[in-house]
């Protein structure tokens, strides 16, 4: 029987809890290659999506993953929405939990939101993103991949390069690798990697030489949503780029290359480099179904997935 | 030079019976070095007899009541989140018998009318002595300066923006000139907006870790040199507001020792927690200045220990319950604290020994009072009776619907803590009874 209530945090997570989910995304995977997709598993359950950013690579993978174990789902964005006319995030959380939702998965640009959910209904609430904090599906589907690309996932090298100050991936990653003892080293300027944070338990270099040394190269894009007016970070991309643009000569032979999407093309990724062999962007998507498939089904159901029904043809 | 005619700065109270009553405790006036068994005796308000006895219950103590410095009544303007009344009962209940009032209020209390109107709404209204301070800049808009003088000669009590720095150099240069007419301190909210700007909570490690925006310790440290290198060159004296930082502290202790008068305040929260308690991501957490590192609460406990720093003031700032219910990000700074200062530094203070009682006692009343030119609460015969009566060893739970206060933003909600206000005699009247 699973503990795990909520999905707020990495933190959330023990060791075996990350391990469990990831084996069962493992055995959901298997069903990604059956002519009938759909499973029955979690038929009769409301899965609700309220998103409070704009997102699209995101959103149609929780809603996929809902949708793929039978569950009911329901999407609620914040542009047209009551949010518009003022509501509060919790007079929103208690109305949709009138609503009985098994699950909401909430996205929100302000940290701790998903615990706000949370407080207020009686559904499992999973975060898929909350402002700089916490994506912790994204982190999950990331050591899904690093596992099936490098073999395992103890001692397992990772360099994060990029603007790690605004990236709630780089958060939840390094918090996740930690967990399974990998490592994690920190790359970019030091106006882009904040003060403090090699207390979480991470290397920092300021120097693109510092990925050599890495099993993955895991690309952050370049947020400049992110950056106020006036704030400038970097003084230009075009510099950025040069500094810290992971290109075809600054990735070694037997690395693998990782982003979280969407990329900037040019700027914190050769696009060479985003095509070669080594990218492992479009398994990052599909781990992402499946890993979110195993999240939904170990918060709705009790203890491993042991046999994956095929949904019987009516 | 020739001064306006300036009274000292006007303290105004509703007008209450004077009360006669018999004490019994562990009298406790540092001021005075008493620290004995009593029975103290008020007649009419004034205190009649101090009675050295052999024994009292050991968990009562009588000190002069308390002086809190900085208190945001939100009143005119925000009334819904408090107002004369409901502030002066929630300091009454705290152990205050006098309290100083700020200006960032709407209107701002900029201009003699503002000013004179609030007192006489206090004189109808306020359960302890209240005086108000004004603005140093129109609007606290940080551009013009307010009449200082005619401020001064109405009452005023001292001059902040506080909430705001004083950004510009020559605006905070002529203010400290133009305030020996007015002939009161300046008292200084220090904040570098260039690196404060979006921050959240103290930049360090759990911030990193959060992700919320820094508020770094250099945004306070380095306002606080420009404020007191002005301060010292145009010799006038200036009063440092809730400081958070240990650089803060550092720079306070050279200017002192250079001779610079400069008085300064911390607050409960700042010297009783730190940023790790903004991990909890509740906006009752939220404070501005931040909560910093274990390194800079031990330097602002070895500053009041050692008197650098001589006021303990609350920086009350009561929040609707609306705007402190939603997420950190959204939620505006400020904390609620005249009903639960004495016992959060008992609690986290004096229990664990870092400052001893008496020390706390005295900066919660003569500290305060002396650096404003207040009236010292004393245990005296003779004296009118501000006097507060502390249980040291009753325990209570802080919940929302106990505090006298309007608003509950309090960083304390749900922890139990040890010590109480028993009772609070202000002016000679008892305003609070538990």
């Amino acid at each position: 029987m699973t503990d795990v209530r909520h999905l707020l945090g990495v933190s959330d997570l023990g060791r075996d809890d990350a391990e469990r989910i990831l084996d069962t995304a493992r055995a959901l995977e298997r069903t990604l290659d059956r002519e009938l997709k759909k499973l029955p598993t979690l038929r009769g359950r409301l899965v609700v999506h309220l998103f409070y950013e704009s997102s699209t690579r995101t959103l149609a993978s929780f809603e996929l993953a809902a949708k793929r174990l039978s569950a009911d789902t329901m999407t609620l964005r914040a542009s047209g929405s009551s949010v518009d006319k003022g509501e509060s995030l919790k007079d929103t959380a208690q109305t949709l939990g009138a609503y009985d939702p098994d699950v909401i998965v909430v996205r929100h640009p302000h940290i701790g939101a998903p615990g706000i959910v949370a407080a207020q209904t009686r559904a499992h609430v999973v975060n898929a993103g909350d402002g700089k904090h916490q994506h912790p599906t994204q982190a999950l589907l990331d050591l899904f991949t690093i596992r099936a690309a490098v073999g395992r996932l103890e001692g397992v090298h990772v360099a994060i390069v990029g603007d790690v100050l605004h990236s709630r991936v780089a958060r939840s990653l390094i918090e996740a690798l930690r967990l399974v003892g990998a490592t994690a080293t920190l790359v970019g300027p030091p106006t882009l990697i904040p003060r403090g944070i090699a207390a979480m338990g991470c290397d920092v270099s300021y120097d693109i030489e510092a990925i050599r040394h890495a099993d993955v190269v895991y690309v952050l894009r370049m947020q400049h949503e992110r950056m106020l007016s006036g704030a400038a970070f970097v003084p230009s991309l075009r510099e950025y780029s040069a500094l810290y643009g992971v290109t075809p000569e600054r990735v070694g032979a037997g690395q693998v290359v990782m982003h979280p999407g969407p990329m900037n093309r040019g700027v914190e990724i050769d696009p060479r480099v985003a095509d070669s062999g080594a990218s492992l962007v479009t398994t990052q998507v599909r781990s992402g179904l499946v890993v979110r498939m195993a999240v939904l089904y170990d918060l709705l159901t009790a203890g491993p997935l042991v046999v994956v029904e095929p949904l019987a043809v009516a | 030079m020739r001064r306006l005619a300036l009274r000292p700065p006007a303290l105004v109270r509703r007008e209450t019976p004077r009360d006669t009553l018999t004490l019994v405790a562990r009298v406790i006036d540092p001021a005075q070095r008493i620290d004995q068994p009593a029975t103290v005796r008020v007649e009419d308000g004034i205190v009649v007899a101090i009675e050295p006895r052999a024994t009292a219950p050991a968990e009562l103590v009588l000190a002069p009541a308390f002086v809190d410095p900085h208190v945001h009544l939100r009143t005119p303007g925000r009334e819904d989140e408090e107002s004369i009344a409901t502030g002066t009962a929630a300091a009454a209940a705290g152990g205050y018998c006098a309290i100083l009032a700020m200006p960032n209020t709407d209107p701002v209390v900029d201009s003699a009318s503002v000013l004179v109107s609030l007192l006489e709404r206090a004189r109808d209204e306020a359960l302890v002595s209240t005086g108000f301070m004004a603005a140093i800049s129109k609007q606290l808009a940080g551009e013009e300066l307010t009449e200082m003088a005619e401020l001064a000669s109405a009452g005023a009590a001292a001059f902040t923006d506080d909430g705001h720095p004083v950004s510009e150099a020559g605006l905070l240069r002529r203010a400290l000139q133009y305030s020996a007419l007015a002939d009161r301190p300046l008292a200084l909210h220090c904040e570098e907006r260039s690196l404060s700007r979006d921050g959240q909570m103290h930049e360090g490690a759990v911030s990193a870790e959060l992700g919320l925006s820094g508020w770094p310790s250099l945004g306070e440290s380095l306002m606080v040199e420009r404020d007191l290198a002005l301060a010292a060159d145009e010799r006038r004296p200036v009063h440092l507001m809730h400081l958070s930082a240990r650089e803060s502290v550092a720079a306070l202790r050279r200017a002192r020792a250079a001779g610079v008068e400069v008085s300064a305040e911390a607050t409960p929260h700042h010297l009783c927690m730190t940023h790790e308690l903004v991990r909890s991501l509740d906006p009752n957490t939220k404070m501005n200045p931040p909560l910093r590192t274990e390194d800079d609460r031990r330097a602002l406990l070895e500053a009041v220990r050692d008197g650098t720093i001589s006021c303990i003031a609350t920086d009350h700032a009561p929040h609707a319950l609306h705007e402190k219910d939603g997420s950190f990000e959204e939620a505006p700074f400020g904390v609620t604290g005249l009903e639960t200062a004495f016992a959060a530094l008992n609690t986290f203070l004096v229990e664990t020994g870092d400052l001893p009682l008496e020390l706390v006692l005295e900066r919660l009343s003569r500290g305060p009072a002396e650096v404003f030119g207040l009236p010292v609460p004393r245990i005296a015969v003779g004296e009118p009776a501000n006097l507060v009566l502390l249980d040291l060893e009753e325990e209570w739970t802080v919940r929302a619907e106990r505090f006298r206060s309007r608003s509950t933003n309090s960083w304390l909600l749900g922890q139990t803590l040890r010590g109480a206000v028993v009772r609070t005699v202000a002016a000679g009247a008892e305003v609070f009874a538990a």
